[in-house]
């Protein structure tokens, strides 16, 4: 992966509007649950481009970074 | 003596642009009009573009000929409103005194806001690395004893930098530079002023009062003031809408919040300085509502209607705890915490006397809060305190009400 990656998400919403993402789609219609959240904070990606709420994500015990900016929601690209 | 910050975001559009597009960082680049349009200018450039000779304010087609290899961006502007909220949000987390001035500058009163130990320089280092990690872009901070000073310092060195102007090194900074780099003083001032002689600020600060009023009428006070650092105009207080529905404060503990005793410490910060201000406008309120925010940034609110209206400390620190104790599971540790009081009526109110209470412990708890006031308009904010407070002083140790209570609107407005 060596763009930005629009991608989409099943996320919970809870009663205060907390957002936690729970499932990334990867457009090839592969899914990956996302296994635990570990870090959650406001952050810039300098790498892919972009701000928001980035959350460390492990997923098949790899870690992630999932970016909500503004609505939508990217993954940061690696390396 | 005022802390005050002036914080510029540096080639704000360009810098928001080329956050978004990493392939464009290391090239000239322009925010502006389009290039076909003889009209279109350019509103902002990067580092690289200023290299070029481009100027804010050139024509898109005069500076493509200067760079021909200029990226000029048309401006996004819904998304730097975003990136200027998101500022903002930042720097009210350290004061509710913040003035914007335009899309990317706001002038913050930090005085007595932060705990005691942590100086202007150590807060505008702490928010330049906040703005650089949580948004990308970088920022250019003045600190000083007034705003005029203040916004000198972000000019001084950019971008990405931090001058700190005092009372002992203004002369060698600020003295130097020329008039026109004072705040409002245009083209015609400048003329009028070169006239007799006056080039640079310094020169400027030490014409005579009279010489200058003589010449501007009342301007020519405000020049004087601005130029000798006398200037003691406030920073306004933020506001959404000015009219008055609720009084909060909110802080971020200088360290995350792990125990029922650390709430409750922040909490009788934040209440006492809700309740005084609520004195001090000769209002009462009935809902009590808290805000927390814990260290994944997940969020809530909850509000609880008292029986009767009230400014009462005690029982305004009472229910936000007591509401607090019953909405919060401790899953994680806190990072901010808000009280606000809302449903506000006079003072003058007349109240219902309640039918099973003693009626004259609301009038001695009214005096003494009163008496408490007393203490700390004379004494300071620390005077007198709850014995909680004096269990962490780090905690403990910020003034939400700071000494300057009176809010006119800035500068000419
Ligand atoms: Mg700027």
């Amino acid at each position: 992966m060596t763009e930005k990656k629009f991608v989409e998400v099943t996320a919970y919403y809870d009663s205060e509007g907390n957002i936690s993402p729970l499932v990334i789609h990867w457009g090839d219609g592969s899914e990956y649950e996302i296994d635990k959240i570990t870090d959650i904070r406001k952050a810039a990606s300098l790498k892919s481009g972009g701000a928001g709420i980035r959350y460390t994500c492990r997923i098949k015990g790899q870690m992630r970074y999932l970016f909500l900016d503004d609505k939508r929601w990217f993954i940061e690209k690696i390396g | 003596m005022r802390n005050i910050l002036h914080s510029d975001c540096n080639s704000f559009y360009a810098s928001v642009e080329c956050l978004y597009r990493p392939e464009i960082r290391d090239k000239p680049v322009a925010v502006g009009g389009d290039p076909e349009n003889r009209h279109g200018v350019i509103l902002t450039k990067n580092e690289i573009a200023k290299r070029f000779g481009i100027k804010t304010g050139q024509t898109t087609w005069q500076a493509k000929q200067l760079c021909p290899e200029l990226m000029v961006i048309p401006p996004n502007f819904s998304l730097y409103k975003r990136f200027s909220d998101m500022t903002r949000e930042i720097y009210l987390e350290y004061t509710s005194k913040v003035e914007p001035f335009g899309l990317d500058e706001a002038w913050l009163d930090v005085t007595g806001c932060v705990p005691n130990d942590k100086t202007g320089m150590a807060t505008a280092r702490e928010i330049s690395n906040k703005i650089k990690n949580e948004l990308g872009i970088t920022v250019s901070i003045g600190v000083s004893y007034n705003k005029i000073f203040a916004k000198l310092g972000s000019d001084y060195k950019k971008p990405d930098a931090i001058t700190e102007i005092n009372r002992s090194n203004f002369k060698d900074i600020v003295w130097p530079l020329p008039v026109g780099d004072l705040l409002y003083v245009g083209k015609a001032t400048r003329r009028k002023l070169s006239g007799i002689g006056v080039h640079t600020i310094g020169e400027l600060a030490n014409t005579p009062r009279g010489v200058l009023t003589d010449i501007f009428g009342k301007w020519g006070d405000i020049l004087y003031t601005f130029s000798n650092g006398y200037d003691s105009s406030p920073v306004s207080e933020y506001t959404e809408n000015s009219d008055v529905k609720s009084v909060g404060n909110s802080t971020t503990a200088p360290k995350d919040l792990t125990s029922e005793q650390d709430v409750d410490i922040v909490m009788n910060v934040l209440c006492d300085s809700v309740s005084r201000r609520m004195r001090e406008s000769g209002l009462k309120g009935r809902t009590v509502s808290i805000s927390v925010r814990d260290c994944n940034l997940f969020s809530f609110t909850r509000q609880r209607k008292l029986d009767e209206f009230t400014n009462i400390t005690s029982e305004i620190t009472r229910a936000a705890i007591r509401l607090f104790r019953d909405s919060y599971d401790w899953s994680h540790s806190i990072r901010s915490v808000g009280v606000s009081v809302s449903d506000l009526t006079s003072d003058t109110t007349a109240q219902q006397i309640s039918f099973f209470e003693d009626p004259n412990k609301n009038i001695k708890l009214e005096k003494l809060d009163l008496a408490i006031d007393g203490l700390k308009n004379r004494f300071g904010t620390f005077a007198v305190c709850p014995a909680i407070m004096l269990i962490d002083k780090k905690l403990s140790g910020f003034d939400p009400i700071q000494e300057h209570t009176i809010h006119p609107v800035g500068f000419f407005k």
